[in-house]
């Protein structure tokens, strides 16, 4: 695994990427490892850079959002103990203060502008690639079409996910509901994340950088079941309590 | 008493949207209910000719926002029913020309004269869809038994709660019988369970609705000669409180699981 220290965290608004210290070079190069190693993860996401205390230009920002542009990820907040950081990230129009809500639009849950539910971000960061990432998210409603759910940890949903929506976790997802839209746990690399549903009728199921579609044959009475990886196929056998392991 | 403002929405285009509120306001209006549609879908007018209106326009939605005439001189009085009024769309502006705030304001001052607005929603989830359910007191989604409408509703739903303009109520319209009994056409209960809301009309597939369309003259003006027509009133009637037992389509197995829905639902 990586040596660089990047951390992921969940935020309401997106994913907070903490660079760590040292040459920017170093931490750019680093930042790109760490998106071409789970372009699923990050894809189509919005995120905060904290950048320590690395004094930064103009054009240095600016490299930094088109890496980050070119894996069709929006940088939308640069976090920096240094003034002159801060100013040239705000002259480029990126929001500084954390606090505030993100200025336009949506990232959590579509376009919709919806009440995203992304709201986990415990005091501890999360090892980006590590296997049992800490935090935890849990989202008590339907996951309607179009809505998206992205997080670092594990996600739990006490609801449905419909057909069109998508839930992205770092670690395990946990349905106390029918899935059938797109569930991928693991999406930071992680072959031991496990995915459970009372009922897994997904469009498609993907476990790190496994893919799978349901069986097109027609369900019988629907049992909660658990997929997980097995010889690095993505597999889901029906529930019948006992503990779920991880591996495997 | 003010007027109740119903928005007619699904995201997906062509699943009888504009079909529906012409019938809902007709039937409502046979009631005696004081009724206004709004075509909201401005740049792709339709509802005035299933009405059979077109002939009368002379002034339009975007002339009322834009201050080129009175509200009252927009409003288009059915030929048949004296408390039928429709506000049509400009056919020749699009969307950009009506604004969220516009159409609160336009409702808000018919509300007082009126019992039901009824606003027929642009497809889509953009700017047409944004503008119709700002000023709405109730949605009512409408979709058809096929997967692409009924995610598209779904995607629908998930805005309105976003909006917090819910919980919104589900018709589901273009119903064929003898598909559903052959297990070819999804299942009432299937979509009711996907969508989660509560349901407040079927309509079956009619051929007099074409024929209706084209000649201007809504199905609901005959209510006994179809069952579409019917179930127009029926869905009137529910919007008015009553309690109305829905189409039993000729089979028993269908309704047997949906009431059982309707009613876990908390209905």
């Amino acid at each position: 695994m990586s040596p660089e220290p990047i951390t992921i965290k969940g935020l309401r608004q997106g994913l907070l990427v903490a660079l760590g210290e040292g040459a920017w070079s170093a931490g750019l190069r680093a930042l790109e490892a760490r998106l071409s190693a789970s372009p699923s993860f990050f894809r189509g996401g919005h995120i905060a850079l904290d950048v320590g205390t690395r004094t930064l230009s103009h054009s240095e920002i600016e490299d930094a959002r088109a890496l980050l542009a070119r894996h069709q990820v929006e940088l939308w907040a640069v976090v920096s103990k240094n003034p002159a950081t801060e100013a040239a990230a705000q002259e480029l129009g990126l929001v500084i203060d954390l606090g505030l809500p993100r200025p336009r639009g949506p990232e959590t849950v579509s376009e919709g502008g919806e009440e995203p539910a992304i709201e986990g971000a415990g005091p501890e960061p999360v090892e980006g690639a590590g296997p049992e990432p800490v935090e935890g998210l849990v989202v008590r409603r339907t996951l309607r079409s179009g809505q998206r759910l992205r997080h670092p940890g594990h996600i739990v949903v006490i609801g449905d996910v419909n057909p069109g929506a998508e839930v992205i976790a770092g670690g395990d997802i946990v349905v106390w509901g029918r899935v059938r839209g797109l569930v991928h746990a693991g999406a930071l690399g992680d072959q031991g994340a496990v995915i459970c549903a009372l009922d897994l009728a997904p469009t498609q199921l993907r476990i790190a950088g496994l893919i799978a579609r349901s069986p097109e044959e027609h369900r019988r009475k629907p049992v909660p079941e658990v997929a997980v990886v097995r010889e690095g196929q993505i597999v889901a056998v029906p529930w019948h309590g006992g503990s779920v392991g991880r591996g495997g | 008493m003010a007027a109740r403002v119903i928005t007619i929405s699904s995201g997906k285009g062509g699943v009888g949207k504009t079909t529906i509120v012409a019938n809902l306001g007709v039937a409502l209006a046979m009631r005696g209910q004081r009724v206004v549609v709004i075509d909201a879908d401005v740049g792709l007018r339709n509802l005035d000719v299933m009405l059979g209106l077109e002939n009368r326009i002379v002034y339009d939605l975007v002339d009322v926002i834009e201050g080129r005439c009175r509200l009252r001189q927009a409003l288009v009085h059915d030929k048949r029913l004296s408390e039928l009024f429709l506000l049509p769309a400009a056919q020749t502006r699009d969307k950009t020309a009506v604004q969220p705030d516009d159409m609160v304001r336009v409702c808000e001052s018919l509300r007082e004269q009126h019992d039901f607005i009824l606003v027929d929603s642009a497809a889509g989830i953009e700017q047409g869809f944004r503008y119709a359910i700002a000023p709405a007191d109730e949605v009512l989604i409408v979709t058809n038994p096929e997967v692409a409408a009924v995610r598209d509703a779904d995607r629908v739903i998930g805005l309105l709660e976003a909006e917090e303009k819910g919980p919104a109520r589900l018709i589901i319209n273009r119903i064929k019988p003898d598909m559903v009994r052959r297990g070819e056409m999804l299942d009432i209960a299937d979509v009711v369970e996907l969508l989660a809301i509560d349901l407040i009309g079927i309509v079956p597939e009619d051929q007099a609705i074409l024929i209706a369309t084209n000649r201007g003259e809504p199905l609901a003006f005959s209510s006994d000669s179809s069952s579409a027509g019917r179930a127009f009133h029926n869905i009137a009637r529910r919007l008015l409180g009553e309690d109305v037992p829905f189409l039993t389509l000729r089979e028993t197995g269908v309704l047997g699981r949906l009431f059982r829905f309707v009613r876990s639902e908390g209905d």
